[in-house]
């Protein structure tokens, strides 16, 4: 039965896709036909595992978790793919915005890359989407490294495609600590190999409880806690991020920075949560004793940084490691609430910086350029765009009947709850500042009538194609359609836990 | 038709069908206002059906998201009366509008229609609110809708007042206001409107004190010192916007939530009891008077009205502090008498504006023999605003002045007196000024002619203030209206 084999298929049709995209210069004479042909199979595979992440979610609200045993083997000795309640929420936005993307991606990637290059861009992001999807798939420790190896080297090459040439430096940049990132990661999984001979996720949770006094285990948790946070872009190590988002192709900022850090921030449940339990993260190692200042100085520290960029889209990345600050702080709150909290943030900040970066890239089809004085009358030239990057910018703020708005509730609820004033006064002081930067925005584009119209090539801007312009309200449809109903958001996130917690 | 009428909630909805029809007639000017007016009197008539209704103390849940966050209105005499106020004003202001904007021939005329018929949807959802949430939602719903009202000429200074206006109201309703009704969710397990309170004795004497510090700072509109900046700021906005900011919506909005705040959240006997309001008590007094005196330093007509209208809302806000009925219901009429006196006196100086242009108080000398409508007006609405009877400003002072005595509060009782003298000599002399003194350019003095601003602009000022002189004798159907909210 095709159904038994679903949760495979969610790794391996884009695995397989990617080099068929890859081929197709090879095959086909006409360049023009070639890539557009890699667009609709990368279009197409994103759309069917996002199908198949709906299925498996409906799956797993029914059974509780599903597992799959890779080749036949029995685990703990084969690897096994495993999902549950937080894994099935976390497929969901990777394979959604994935879909997201590419349906919009087209036009941009015609304009930002050069022509040959067009269906190896489509393979790479086909390869960085069979990564991510991997993490939150398999059940296995040494498997997950494999797959953040996948997802890391192609998002690598992604970034480096991007048209200016700082993309270069942010790339090598990106290589070496997400490389670093990787390799701490791979040292902690090894640690507990040692420790314990196995690597499937289930039965190293089962064996850690017994091993608590021994110093290995200690290294492990210190190698994975610096190893994720420099994947998750936790300050002080997210000097990644900015370039790397800035100077991206438009489109694969709008998918890495919607799934890229969510999967690191996956990791860390799954192996805080799930390897090691809750009380042994915060009661033994007390995690959230550096997780709640570093996730405080975060929110405060890029959200003020970001008030002062020029360039937009690097102002947007620095907003991004204020909005990771968000979701860790909620877990530094070492409450069931406050994780919560910090994971239905991660679902509906995906949705609104993914629709923010897809609007930055309509504006850059249109104008070229992200820099603030570029926006000047975009309010008039770019009605549908800029009333999405509004709608979207009050979400980020966290005004009410948004998606943002719900996860700031939960989240003051959750510090509050705590008696954690500092953390509550962050929470709201954060979205000052993030009125600031939004508002620099809204300004230019709406009340500065551009004083160079005179310029010919900025005053004939037109709107951004219908094919951007589609998924981009979709994405806005959604961030306002989960500040209404939370049933599936909040639910979903309660419910993975709740099963994760003791 | 009679179901209808249950749905008090179709008020937020009745302005929203006024933005589809500006839209639509967006370029046939005449259709487009006449659709605005029409709209505007459906809303009020719709409105006045609820008067002595037996919906009063109905709930209508529309939709809860989850436990603590839902949309749900009620209708309750305060309430009621806001609604009545602001869309009875609407009217008003629209025909006001209407002279206003195509005397000075204004630009983006149908942006302007369109969004102040969203800020009234807003302020209907503020007046029909049954929770918290939902007035929050609906307080930060009428700061976005008035900010392109406020930068409406687009320069460098709607510029820099709409950031001040949007800052200092975003800003204190977010760090603020938020973060109190999250702790009142935590601590009482409700965020429901329900007479008398809904702490019930699950708030200690200092959270009290803290929780109602953060609620009156949080509601910025309230423009208690020191976040009273965006009101000045906002003057920048064309004058039938501060009249809408000044007595239609924006500002009553904010002592409409204290009021409502402080009755239907803590409850007067709470407030009193845990003596939760008295730094507040000091704060608003304080506001009262040092707003004042700004407002004498005042050149700018509408500068001075604005620091005015600073100090009249901290009447209200010592209405609630005071914690003692009669002085919440003084609170209560004073939204109703210091919105026909503020009003009446926003659209004097927008007449003079339209009229001549000039925008300073010392520019009026003798104008008062060209505009003697206006001014006339204006006299009578300053002197409502001060509080002398016979017109309708002294019944709010007095009851206001009633409660003090009620809880022997003496120093209340001399910064009233003391306010009062310091209204006098910031309102008076621009009257004096217009009708006393003589002209400053002596050819134009030898031959003055009648010459107003125009009719739609005129009309609407001197209703207004009519009205501030017909309301002193028709006190008692306000005061038995507003009383079951206050008086058990």
């Amino acid at each position: 039965m095709l159904s038994q084999h679903l949760l495979v298929l969610q790794v391996v049709v884009p695995l397989l896709s990617a080099p068929l995209c890859a081929l197709l210069p090879l095959a086909s004479p006409g360049k023009y036909f070639s890539n557009k042909l890699a667009w609709l199979i990368a279009t197409v595979a994103s759309l069917i595992s996002f199908v198949i992440s709906i299925l498996l979610a409906i799956e797993v609200s029914k059974h509780g978790y599903i597992s799959y045993e890779l080749g036949g083997w029995t685990p703990p000795w084969g690897i096994e793919y495993r999902i549950d309640h937080l894994s099935a929420y976390v497929l969901l936005i990777v394979s959604g915005i994935a879909s997201i993307t590419m349906l919009a991606a087209q036009k941009s990637i015609e304009k930002e890359i050069a022509h040959e290059k067009i269906s190896l861009f489509y393979s790479a992001f086909l390869l960085c989407l069979t990564g991510l999807l991997g993490i939150v798939a398999t059940g296995d420790a040494f498997n997950i490294f494999v797959f953040l190896e996948i997802s890391s080297l192609s998002s690598y090459v992604l970034i480096a495609l991007g048209n200016n040439r700082k993309a270069l430096t942010a790339s090598y940049q990106y290589l070496i600590m997400g490389t670093i990132g990787a390799t701490f990661i791979l040292i902690g999984v090894g640690l507990l190999y040692m420790l314990t001979g196995t690597l499937n996720l289930v039965d190293l949770q089962q064996k850690i409880p017994e091993l608590l006094d021994s110093r290995a285990l200690h290294a492990a948790f210190a190698f994975f806690t610096v190893g994720i946070s420099l994947k998750l872009a936790l300050l002080p190590l997210h000097l990644w991020l900015p370039n790397a988002y800035a100077y991206a192709p438009s489109m694969i900022t709008v998918f890495l920075s919607a799934t890229a850090t969510k999967v690191s921030l996956y990791v860390l449940f799954r192996f805080f949560f799930g390897l090691f339990s809750n009380e042994v993260t915060f009661g033994e190692f007390h995690l959230d004793k550096i997780l709640l200042p570093l996730s405080i100085l975060a929110i405060l520290i890029a959200s003020a940084v970001a008030i002062f960029q020029d360039n937009i889209k690097r102002m947007f990345a620095y907003s991004s490691v204020a909005q990771i600050g968000y979701m860790t702080l909620g877990i530094g709150l070492a409450t069931k609430s406050g994780s919560v909290a910090g994971m239905l943030h991660l679902f509906n900040h995906a949705i609104i910086k993914g629709g923010i970066f897809l609007a930055m890239a309509c504006i850059v089809i249109r104008t070229n350029s992200v820099q603030l004085s570029n926006f000047a009358g975009l309010g008039k030239r770019m009605p549908w765009t800029m009333a999405a990057l509004l709608l979207l910018g009050l979400g980020l703020i966290g005004v009410p009947f948004t998606a943002g708005f719900i996860s700031k509730w939960y989240l003051l609820i959750a510090a509050l709850d705590q008696r954690s004033w500092l953390a509550a006064a962050v929470i709201v002081g954060g979205s000052l500042l993030a009125i600031i930067y939004v508002w620099k925005v809204i300004e230019y584009a709406y009340l500065k009538t551009s004083s160079k119209t005179i310029d010919s090539d900025t005053a004939s801007t037109k709107e951004a194609p219908l094919q951007m312009l589609i998924p981009l309200w979709l994405l806005v449809a959604a961030s306002i359609y989960f500040g209404f109903e939370t049933s599936f958001s909040f639910g979903f996130a309660n419910t993975a836990i709740n099963a994760l917690f003791k | 038709m009679q179901s209808l009428l249950q749905h008090f909630e179709l008020s937020v909805a009745i302005p929203l069908l006024a933005v589809l029809l500006i839209l639509l007639f967006r370029n046939q000017p005449s259709l487009r206002e006449a659709s605005s007016l029409s709209i505007a009197l459906v809303l009020f008539i719709f409105t006045t059906q609820f008067i002595g209704s037996e919906q009063l103390g109905v709930t209508h849940t529309l939709f809860s998201i989850t436990p603590g966050l839902s949309l749900a209105f009620h209708i309750e005499p305060l309430g009621l009366m806001f609604a009545l106020l602001a869309s009875g004003l609407w009217i008003v202001t629209t025909i006001y509008s209407i002279g206003y904007m195509r005397g000075n021939k204004e630009k983006n005329q149908t942006r302007f229609y369109l969004f102040f018929a969203l800020s009234i949807a807003a302020t209907m959802g503020i007046a029909f609110a049954a929770n918290l949430v939902t007035l929050f939602v609906f307080y930060e719903a009428l700061t976005l809708c008035t900010f392109p009202l406020v930068t409406h000429k687009q320069n460098a200074d709607a510029k820099t007042g709409g950031r001040i206006y949007l800052g200092i109201l975003l800003g204190t309703s977010i760090l603020f206001f938020l973060t109190a009704i999250v702790v009142t969710w935590l601590q009482a397990g409700s965020l429901d409107f329900i007479p008398g309170g809904i702490f019930d004795g699950k708030i200690g004497k200092t959270g009290a004190v803290i929780l109602f510090t953060l609620f009156m700072f949080g509601i910025g509109k309230a423009a208690l010192m020191p976040f009273h900046r965006w009101l000045p700021a906002a003057m920048v906005a064309p004058t039938p916007v501060s009249a809408l900011l000044h007595a239609v919506a924006v500002v009553k909005a904010g002592v409409f939530s204290v009021l409502k705040i402080s009755v239907y959240i803590f409850g007067i006997d709470v407030l009193a009891d845990q003596n939760a309001a008295q730094w507040i008590l000091w704060i608003a007094i304080a506001t009262m008077l040092v707003a004042s005196i700004i407002a004498l330093s005042k050149d700018n007509f509408k500068a001075r009205l604005a620091y005015s209208t600073v100090s009249q809302l901290s009447y209200i806000v010592i209405g609630a502090a005071l914690a003692n009925p009669i002085a919440a219901l003084g609170g209560a009429m004073h939204i109703v008498t210091h919105a026909f006196g503020k009003i009446t006196l926003f659209f004097c100086a927008g007449a003079v504006y339209t009229a001549t242009k000039r925008t300073q108080i010392s520019q009026l000398n003798g104008l008062g023999k060209q505009m003697p409508f206006t001014f006339s007006a204006y006299l009578i609405a300053a002197i409502s605003i001060i509080g002398l009877p016979p017109l309708v400003g002294s019944w709010s002072k007095w009851f206001l002045i009633d409660g003090s005595l009620n809880v022997d509060n003496y120093i209340v009782l001399l910064a009233f007196v003391l306010s009062t003298l310091l209204n006098c000599a910031y309102l008076l002399p621009i009257a004096l000024r217009a009708f006393f003194k003589a002209p400053d350019n002596e050819e134009a003095g030898q031959n003055i002619k009648i010459q107003e601003a125009p009719l739609a602009c005129v009309i609407p000022l001197c209703f207004t203030a009519l009205a501030t002189f017909l309301m002193f004798f028709y006190i008692q159907p306000i005061y038995d209206f507003l009383a079951p909210a206050f008086l058990p």
